[in-house]
């Protein structure tokens, strides 16, 4: 593999993952590879269906895949079974979209922090008590006031930080964050994003950052990953891939994002067209239905990731770098 | 404004809650000139929604209304349910952010869209169909004629979204009110949509009302803002002006709260601490005031008024408004 992590702790071979509806096959994950090194952020964005949700579940074997690796230290999650997959999911751990839905309503707070534990088995109550007050500590709610009460009384962004608390008393390495901000008002994301930096220096983390808002995800990121239809089209260094997009779908995304400066007119040239079926993608490249540069080529052979720059892969026939 | 399309008076909303009084728009003046494009931002919660349906008349059976919506002269808290009726749909449309709301799922696109411009426009029906392929092709809805035969649910958000604006498109209305219409749907769909709204509405020369809280989206697209904070109004202005000195510290703060593009990773955001006032509960003084890092003296005590700042046109609420040495 091309993108090689100095240290990587997680590292995604070739992997695939299709779902199954009414007789047909959607190919949601296609030959994706990626590498995470120790300490680092990677981002992940692309179009809502194009398989970055899938792509984190299949990494936590809550999906799984049709073929292809998931190596997490070394060991490969796909052919781990029973309590050595438990133990080496406790260092894995993710955080949902919708803050809300995920948190059970009948319960504490203080019991949904410390679930984890009891599942991991810490039996003395004393124990995990101490840790559940120390990441709510940590997460900025006060234990002694949120504990005793249910999650209907607060708000998303602070459900958003009670699940940040449950994904982090584990003391994970690795968090999948799956749009944790996307529901999220203006204000309160900028709030979640800088607890999610925090944490990561506090607790040491290594972090795949999913979402669909490519300042969002340059903001937290280390390097970025672009996702379209199921495929990886381009991975890079963040500054570097938003400075030279090399590939047309990563070039279009920016262009796309509205800036709030009135001087910058929005450019009218995001070509009409939308995403097509995962069931049937296009053959070649499946971006080249929308696709200014598309030809010939592009509709016959797939193209592979190739280095365009240091440490910036693409895959595109006719890169603009 | 003298000669606006539209203009809201005085408005507010009372709701009523089992926590008691919910005020969700208090005291919001605005207009709107034909042609003209108005773009109204806030959090989640701050009264957008709730100012937009009282402009169209479409507040919840509980909700108690006061002050005036004048609509090309006639106040239309005055009208009749028949005239209203009328009026929407007619010269006032609305696109909201989920189309599912606008759309019936029981019925192909083709009969929605015929029998709308058939209540409204003396056509028959081969000419409603033919205006209503012209209108999907339009919205840029590619194979026009097949699409009328489909329901809602076989196409695509964005897909979606197009045609709910092809039908309140569909009379040509005056006033054009699109409640968040791109927010659920992917950047380079939401540009698409953008910018056909944008492109109808010059060819029209209809009015708009573009709501969002994304500053993004009103920078580039509309010719006056206005930022609302719990239920009020909280700075309008010329959109140029606005970004140029922006005055109200919420302002200045949401827009700082922004992650950008040109910023690099790893920069910690300017957050905006805490989070908006319950409603049932109206604060004494400047709604902003806990979250506000200028807040001082009578900010607690009193709620600052909306008046002009250099220029009659640029109105804001605060007592210590940013770079100005006008304050308190
Ligand atoms: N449980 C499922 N059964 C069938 N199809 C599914 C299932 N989950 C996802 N898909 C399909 O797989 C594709 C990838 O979906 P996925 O949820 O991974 O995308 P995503 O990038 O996370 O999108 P979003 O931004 O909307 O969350 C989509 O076409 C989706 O409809
Ligand atoms: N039907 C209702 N009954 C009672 N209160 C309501 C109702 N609908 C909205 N509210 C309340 O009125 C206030 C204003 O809501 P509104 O929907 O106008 O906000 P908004 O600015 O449109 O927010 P969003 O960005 O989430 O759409 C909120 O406090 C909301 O909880
Ligand atoms: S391979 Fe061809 S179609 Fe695909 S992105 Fe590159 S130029 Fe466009
Ligand atoms: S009035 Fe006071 S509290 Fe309100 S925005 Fe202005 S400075 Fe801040
Ligand atoms: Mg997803
Ligand atoms: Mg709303």
């Amino acid at each position: 593999m091309l993108q090689t992590a100095s240290d990587p702790l997680m590292k995604v071979e070739n992997l695939v993952v299709e779902y199954s509806v009414g007789g047909k096959t959607i190919h949601a994950v296609s030959d994706v590879s990626l590498e995470i090194a120790r300490g680092e952020t990677l981002g992940l964005v692309g179009e809502s269906g194009c398989g970055k949700s899938t792509l984190g579940r299949a990494v936590l074997q809550l999906r799984q895949a049709v073929s292809g690796k998931v190596l997490f230290d070394g060991h490969d999650l796909t052919t781990l079974k029973g309590e050595s997959l438990r133990k080496m999911r406790r260092r894995v751990q993710l955080i949902f979209q919708d803050p809300i839905a995920s948190l059970n309503p009948r319960r504490r707070i203080g019991d949904i922090v410390a679930e984890p534990l009891m599942i991991a088995g810490v039996k003395d109550p004393e124990e995990r008590k101490r840790r559940v007050d120390e990441v709510l500590s940590a997460v900025g709610l006060d234990p002694a006031l949120v504990s005793g009460r249910q999650p209907h009384e607060f708000s998303g962004g602070q459900c958003q930080r009670i699940c940040i608390a449950r994904s982090l008393v584990l003391n994970p390495e690795f968090v999948i964050c799956d749009e944790p901000v996307s529901a999220l008002d203006v204000s309160i994301r900028a709030q979640i994003l800088n607890l999610l930096e925090e944490m990561k220096a506090r607790y040491g983390l290594t972090l795949l950052f999913i979402a669909h808002d490519l300042a969002v995800v340059k903001a937290v990121s280390d390097r970025v990953a672009v996702m379209y239809l199921g495929r990886l089209c381009e991975v890079g260094p963040s500054e570097q891939l938003f400075a030279r997009p090399a590939h047309p779908y990563t070039a279009l995304l920016i262009e796309a994002i509205p800036v709030p400066d009135p001087d910058v007119r929005p450019t009218q040239s995001v070509p009409v067209g939308e995403p097509p079926s995962p069931i049937a993608p296009p053959s070649g490249c499946r971006f080249r239905t929308r696709c200014p540069r598309a030809d010939a080529r592009c509709a016959g052979e797939v193209p592979e990731l190739r280095v365009v720059a240091p440490g910036q892969f693409a895959a595109c026939h006719h890169p603009l770098i | 404004m003298s000669g606006a399309l539209l203009s809201v008076e005085d408005a507010v909303v009372d709701l009523p809650t089992p926590r008691g009084n919910l005020r969700a728009v208090d005291h919001v003046d605005l207009a709107v000139g034909a042609g003209k494009t108005l773009g109204i931002v806030g959090e989640s919660g701050c009264g957008k929604t709730m100012l937009s349906r009282a402009v169209l008349q479409l507040l919840p059976k509980k909700a108690k209304l006061s002050g005036r919506v004048m609509f090309n002269g006639q106040d239309l808290t005055t009208l009749s349910a028949e005239k209203l009726r009328k009026l929407r749909g007619r010269s006032l449309a609305v696109v909201f952010q989920d189309p599912m709301t606008s759309l019936n799922p029981v019925l192909t696109i083709g009969t929605q869209l015929i029998e709308t411009i058939q209540e409204h426009l003396e056509l028959d029906l081969a000419q409603a169909r033919q205006r209503s392929i012209e209108l999907l092709a339009a919205v840029g809805i590619p194979a026009p004629e097949q699409r009328l035969a489909q329901y809602p649910h076989q196409l695509s958000g964005g897909m979606r979204q197009r045609v709910a604006i092809a039908i309140a498109l569909s009379c040509e209305p005056q006033l054009l009110i699109a409640d968040e219409p791109t927010t659920a749907l992917d950047v380079t769909i939401q540009a698409q949509i953008l910018d056909l709204l944008a492109r109808e509405q010059q060819r029209r020369h209809m009015a708009m009302i573009i709501i969002t809280h994304d500053l993004g989206v009103v920078a580039g697209r509309t010719d006056e803002v206005a930022v609302m904070y719990a239920g009020r109004v909280v700075e309008r202005a010329p959109t140029p002006a606005l970004f140029k000195q922006m005055r109200m510290p919420y302002t200045e703060a949401l827009l700082a709260a922004l992650p950008k593009l040109d910023v690099a990773p790893h920069t910690p955001l300017p957050a905006i601490s805490g989070r908006p006032p319950d409603p049932t509960r109206p604060l004494k003084g400047c709604s902003f005031s806990p979250r506000c890092r200028y807040s001082a003296g009578r900010c607690t005590t009193e709620k600052p008024r909306l008046s002009p700042a250099e220029t009659q046109e640029h109105l804001y609420a605060c007592f210590h408004p940013i770079a100005a040495g006008v304050g308190a």
